[in-house]
């Protein structure tokens, strides 16, 4: 089974919001997104109660501005990555609407986007949404140290985003079209170092992206952009080497959200942005809108997740990557 | 496609950026004084009081470890230790931070169950070690002094 979905019967994002902490409001990118929190606390009292309140607000935002209410939505996807998505459930508990809980790590946006797609292409949805949420402060606590405690980071690793997006898909008519879905392999290149999380994702970035350009016979330069979230400096870098390994120049069309969110240097995120809130609201606050204007038609969305946890860390294990993605095109 | 794992890895090794070790430590070297610096002030101070030495000698290293606690609570710690790195985490100071700070970080699960069992995270092995080598020593002093006698 190839794995690639063609949604023949249209598949739009009729529309989406987002909420990002202060870091991210400081970063190249602040003034695009809907709403930040000044102290990341989204006015809650723990982390991952903040986290859950991200994805309330951007899934309220993105209902405020298509006009959308709950009871219209058939299906929520949503996801972040705290044991058990505790923060998708959290969050959505007062929205009356069904729900699945999705694990992608920071591919979550993508993954839950072509989800969406499929429910709604395949006729059992008229209106889906995709949630997704990470905080650098619940996840720190969760796969690194106490917030507070002064461990330090090498260049490779990433620095969490505090961020949440939702899209809502329907069918018929949208800002922006998704044609294609093509569901990720688990890739793994042996990586073990946690705080280099873009190598282990770069494998999976490869995998995914070459077995889209085999099946479905396009080439990079078919695409205004290819957008990978969120391999940061060195999975960025590999997978432009694999290509070009295969002969494949990439550099001219991939841009990375990790990559985008911070100013590198003046905000001390070593190789740049991650965790899965990364992708979801870059492609909500930036690329879409440039998809809106006209000056981006036909992209591809990769979203790229390391497949780790604090037991298969602990464990010595090797960290596998997975990437899903989806093509999004603007009306043209 | 397959990828030799080892090959990945040690080209994924080979093409990172690696902490600058030499500027690493010689600011972990002068900062690491600094702590120590003013320690000393602060026991210099002391001994100007009528304190016995014993008690200085204590009360240097709980002052110490109590202004690590003051800047991990007000969240300036980490902060530092990022720019000062092994030069506050490995004397004492570091010690101190490495308990509150996930005695902070816990107490949303409550004082038993959150701060009481995760409060040793990071630095009970520290502890476990630390006693356990110490035991040996004693026991070794104890020999050696046996047969010397």
């Amino acid at each position: 089974m190839s794995g690639l979905f063609k949604f023949n019967n249209g598949v739009f994002i009729a529309s989406t919001g987002n909420a990002v902490g202060k870091k991210e409001h400081e970063g190249p990118l602040g003034s695009l997104f809907d709403i930040y929190s000044e102290d990341d606390r989204f006015g809650m009292d723990t982390w991952e109660h903040a986290e859950g309140e991200s994805q309330k607000i951007s899934l309220n935002m993105a209902m405020k501005k298509g006009n959308i209410r709950d009871s219209d939505i058939d299906l929520v996807f949503s996801g972040d990555l705290i044991n058990q998505c505790t923060p998708s459930y959290l969050g959505l508990s007062g929205i009356n609407v069904s729900k699945i809980g999705i694990y992608g790590a920071c591919s979550t946006a993508a993954l839950g986007m072509g989800l969406c797609g499929v429910m709604i292409d395949s006729g059992f949805c008229q209106k889906c949404a995709a949630v997704t949420s990470s905080h650098n402060l619940s996840a720190e606590r969760q796969f690194r140290y106490p917030i507070e405690y002064g461990g330090l980071q090498t260049p490779t690793s990433q620095w969490t985003v505090t961020a949440s997006a939702a899209y809502i898909l329907q069918g018929g008519e949208g800002m922006a079209r998704i044609s294609e879905f093509l569901i990720g392999k688990v890739a793994d290149g042996g990586v073990t170092d946690a705080n280099n999380m873009g190598a282990a994702m770069a494998v999976a970035a490869f995998d995914t992206l070459w077995r889209y350009f085999e099946e479905s016979g396009k080439k990079p330069g078919d695409f205004d952009k290819i957008i990978t979230g969120d391999l940061g400096e060195q999975g960025y870098e590999i997978l432009l080497e694999l290509f070009s390994r295969h002969n494949v120049n990439l550099a001219p069309y991939l841009t990375d959200c990790g990559l985008l969110i911070y100013d590198r240097k003046e905000q001390k995120t070593n190789a740049g942005g991650s965790g899965c809130g990364c992708s979801a609201a870059v492609m909500s606050a930036h690329f879409l809108k440039e998809i809106e204007k006209g000056s981006l038609n036909n992209i591809l969305f990769l979203g790229t997740g390391a497949l780790l946890s604090q037991m298969s860390v602990a464990q010595g294990d090797s960290i596998p990557g997975i990437a899903h993605l989806v093509r999004i095109e603007g009306k043209k | 496609m397959k990828i030799e794992k080892k090959k990945y890895v040690q080209y994924t090794k080979d093409r990172s950026p690696k902490s600058n070790c030499f500027s690493d430590s010689v600011r972990a070297f002068w900062v690491g004084g600094s702590v120590c610096f003013i320690a000393q002030c602060f026991q210099d101070l002391y001994k100007l009081t009528d304190m016995k030495d014993e008690t200085v000698k204590t009360l240097v290293p709980v002052t110490m470890i109590f202004i690590a606690i003051v800047l991990t609570g007000i969240g300036v710690f980490d902060n530092i230790a990022s720019f000062g790195k092994a030069g506050v985490l490995v004397p004492i100071t570091g010690f101190a931070n490495a308990v509150v700070a996930p005695a902070i970080d816990t107490k949303a699960e409550g004082y038993v169950s959150g701060v009481g069992s995760k409060i040793f995270s990071i630095a009970g092995p520290v502890i476990l070690f630390g006693v356990l080598s110490s035991a040996a020593y004693g026991v070794i002093y104890y020999l050696v002094t046996a047969v010397m006698k």
